[in-house]
């Protein structure tokens, strides 16, 4: 305990699959905050809560680990802070050392060498009423006993569920055996680790009664999920519903919140005196349709997101890189990599910063080179627009739509350029490295719990609407400021913006964009999508609603139909599937792999994809008559 | 762990096919051509639980070269390519 008596410091540890976020959920509720340890990309969450006698704590959710010897920047921040050598974070006056009770092995092995750390320390068992119902009895006391930390169940999900842990902290702040030792840790050596191990199964025999039939579930399931045939067909058939559902489902509500965007800009044009016509076309084509026509993605963007929740609180995640292992393996990558892979389709930054769970630095670095290939959230807008505008709705065999499948071709094309470049990197330059291994714990299945899905989907949520406030609003105000002035001169023919700032800066790239059929519109467009990609769409709408008018802006999709070929389409299209459009996923790469050169290597390598796929989809596209 | 009745095999995990079960008689990372040290490979099984004495059970494999494996180790399942297995000697 140091000077301020008043917050009492909890760190959560654990190993990966733990309960550990679900059990911080269930304590700091939605009073919780995410940001970045300083310096390096490593989420850090935090949260408060107060307890029975009224003490604040806070709660720090530290990094899944299996020990103590920080093998990746995120296991070294657990143990920096659990060892108080983390500068700006609080020495924790107690550890809780969450484990699975329905498998404590590995945790009972972590929390023993916890203990040498000498830090207050107290062992929770999470899911305590799953254990209970599979006949799994723990001798508490024993337990307790023979590890020498005090040990308290919770069930994280039921309310109520972590009264004892809440009960038993305020005792233990209260200055009830919570005395710090002095730090005996030091780095275990493989005979320390085995000894360490015994002493946990040990313990575990001594304290703890397994049924006599385990339970099979899990082995069941994964007799057909993890068949070397039928599993890759039900990762296939998992990911196909993901993407149609992204299209379709969210189509309702895009159009409720279309049709909001809209009646929100026409009540402020009419509200708005008809004498001051630059402050309308401000708020209802810069502020209203930009930002609107970002934001209109929002449940696509969620409902991936849901999936990819849903699938990580199954425990189905470790079982697909299982399934890809060997497949990703004969482009080089390695099996680990398929799940930030995964989280790139949501966006590529939390996808990098999940390459950490990759070890060997050769493998993550591969990963985080194609990351971006992966056709992240930011994409939708765009291909949306543009597939809603060029592609007929209809039907093909009768079930499924065409748009949907092309969008599913956009996506495969993605992923199977991603294979291309990580095969080219591994054939060319990694070749002579022996593999790093693939281990993996394959956690039972468990029911995801509708609060932490809840809490994760609220996250990213506010994520995303955020940087629609924050980038995209002022990327939106830059760019109708751009198109907007000047002013055409008293007299002028033709609309206001072929005179402005924009329409000379798109003029002066289209001598690089026009093999690529793009116009000068476009070219203004891709400028500040730099920052983000969606805002492309939000400035093309910009750009044509200051061109057209109103009846522009309503329809943005109808106008493209119309000023566009489909070659250009198509070409925009192909574009996007490799455009290095995103200032902050190269941030992050720069800030990942701790070097300029990659950052500049990706940028390089994905811009003169983008271009060469675009160049010869226009010209192909032209030559079969689409031009 | 033996018995005059049952002969006992040692086999490599490995080696073993699909449905193989037994104890682990002894882990050695130095057969084991991989990017990290024999060391580092050794203390990675250890803190998955491959330990002397637990029970392994080689439950799924995939589809390209069999391989990789999911292995019961006592009361946890975990994914490990063959290559890797290679470390750990099986008696049944």
């Amino acid at each position: 305990m140091t000077t301020a008596s008043q917050t009492f410091n909890l760190a959560l540890v654990g190993t990966p699959n733990s309960g550990k976020t679900s059990l911080f959920n269930a304590l700091t509720g939605s009073r919780q905050k995410v940001a970045n340890y300083p310096g390096v990309t490593v989420e850090r969450k935090t949260g408060t809560f107060t307890t029975p006698s009224g003490r604040v704590v806070t709660v720090v959710d530290l990094p899944g680990t299996y020990s103590l010897r920080g093998r990746s920047p995120d296991e070294e921040i657990t143990r920096d802070v659990v060892l108080g050598r983390k500068s700006g974070e609080a020495l924790p006056d107690l550890v809780l050392c969450v484990a699975d009770s329905t498998n404590l092995r590995l945790t009972l092995r972590l929390a023993l060498e916890l203990k040498r750390t000498g830090c207050p320390l107290m062992v929770v068992l999470n899911m305590f009423d799953i254990a209970t119902r599979r006949g799994v009895t723990v001798d508490l006391e024993r337990l307790s006993q023979e590890l020498g930390v005090p040990v308290v169940t919770s069930v994280a999900v039921r309310k109520g569920g972590t009264d004892d842990l809440l009960r038993r902290t305020d005792e233990l702040a209260g200055g009830a055996g919570a005395q710090r030792t002095p730090n005996l840790w030091q780095p275990p050596s493989a005979a320390e680790l085995r000894a360490g191990q015994r002493e946990a199964d040990r313990i575990i025999a001594a304290s703890i009664r397994l049924p006599e039939k385990p339970d099979n579930l899990t082995r069941r399931v994964d007799a057909v999920v993890l068949h070397p045939v039928a599993g890759l067909i039900v990762l296939a058939a998992i990911l196909f519903v993901m993407f149609q559902a992204v299209f379709t489902w969210a189509q309702p509500v895009m159009e409720l919140i279309q049709a909001g965007f809209d009646a929100l800009g026409e009540g402020i044009h009419a509200v708005l005196p008809a004498s001051v016509p630059l402050l309308q076309s401000f708020l209802q084509n810069g502020v209203i349709a930009g930002v609107g026509s970002v934001i209109v993605f929002l449940p696509q963007i969620l409902i991936l997101f849901l999936f990819i929740l849903l699938l990580e609180d199954f425990g189905y995640m470790a079982r697909a890189a299982f399934l890809m292992d060997r497949i990703m393996g004969g482009a080089g990558l390695h099996g680990r990599a398929f799940i930030p892979l995964l989280s790139s389709f949501a966006c590529a930054i939390p996808g990098i910063m999940a390459t950490r769970v990759i070890d060997d630095r050769r493998d993550r670095l591969t990963t985080i080179l194609i990351a971006p290939l992966m056709t992240c959230s930011a994409r939708i807008p765009v291909y949306t627009l543009i597939i809603s505008a060029f592609i007929p709705a209809r039907q093909v065999w009768g079930v499924v739509s065409l748009q949907g499948l092309v969008m599913f071709g956009l996506y495969a094309a993605g992923i199977g350029s991603a294979l291309a470049v990580s095969f080219v990197i591994k054939f060319f330059m990694l070749r002579d490295y022996e593999p790093a291994p693939f281990m993996l714990e394959l956690p039972d299945y468990k029911l995801p719990r509708l609060k932490s899905v809840a809490i994760g989907l609220f996250t990213r949520a506010w994520m995303f609407l955020q940087r629609a406030g924050t980038t995209i609003f002022s990327m939106m105000v830059l760019i109708w400021f751009l198109a907007s002035f000047p002013q055409p001169p008293a007299g002028a023919e033709g609309p206001a913006i072929n005179y402005s700032i924009a329409a000379y800066v798109g003029h002066a790239l289209e001598w690089l964009l026009w093999p690529l059929g793009f116009n000068w519109q476009i070219a203004v467009a891709l400028v500040p999508g730099m920052a983000a990609r969606e805002v492309a769409v939000a400035a093309l709408g910009t750009v044509y609603s200051i061109e057209g008018g109103k009846e522009a802006a309503e329809q943005i999709g109808a106008v493209l139909a119309t000023k566009w070929s489909l070659a250009t389409a198509l070409s925009l299209l192909a574009w996007y599937i490799f455009a290095p459009q995103c200032a902050s996923t190269l941030a992050v790469i720069r800030r990942e792999t701790g070097s300029w050169r990659w950052m500049a290597v990706t940028f390089t390598y994905m811009f003169a994809l983008a271009y060469l796929a675009s160049l010869i989809t226009y010209t192909i596209a032209v030559a079969l008559g689409a031009g | 762990m033996t018995s005059p009745t049952t002969p006992t095999s040692e086999i490599l995990l490995g080696h073993a096919e699909r449905g193989m079960s037994g104890t682990i008689g002894a882990i050695d990372a130095r057969r084991v051509a991989s990017a990290l040290s024999a060391v580092e490979l050794e203390s990675r099984l250890l803190e998955l639980g491959f330990v002397e004495g637990a029970r392994v059970e080689v439950l799924h494999q995939g589809m390209v070269g069999r391989d990789p494996i999911a292995v019961r180790v006592d009361t946890i399942t975990v994914a490990i390519r063959r290559r890797e297995a290679m470390a750990i000697s099986v008696i049944r």
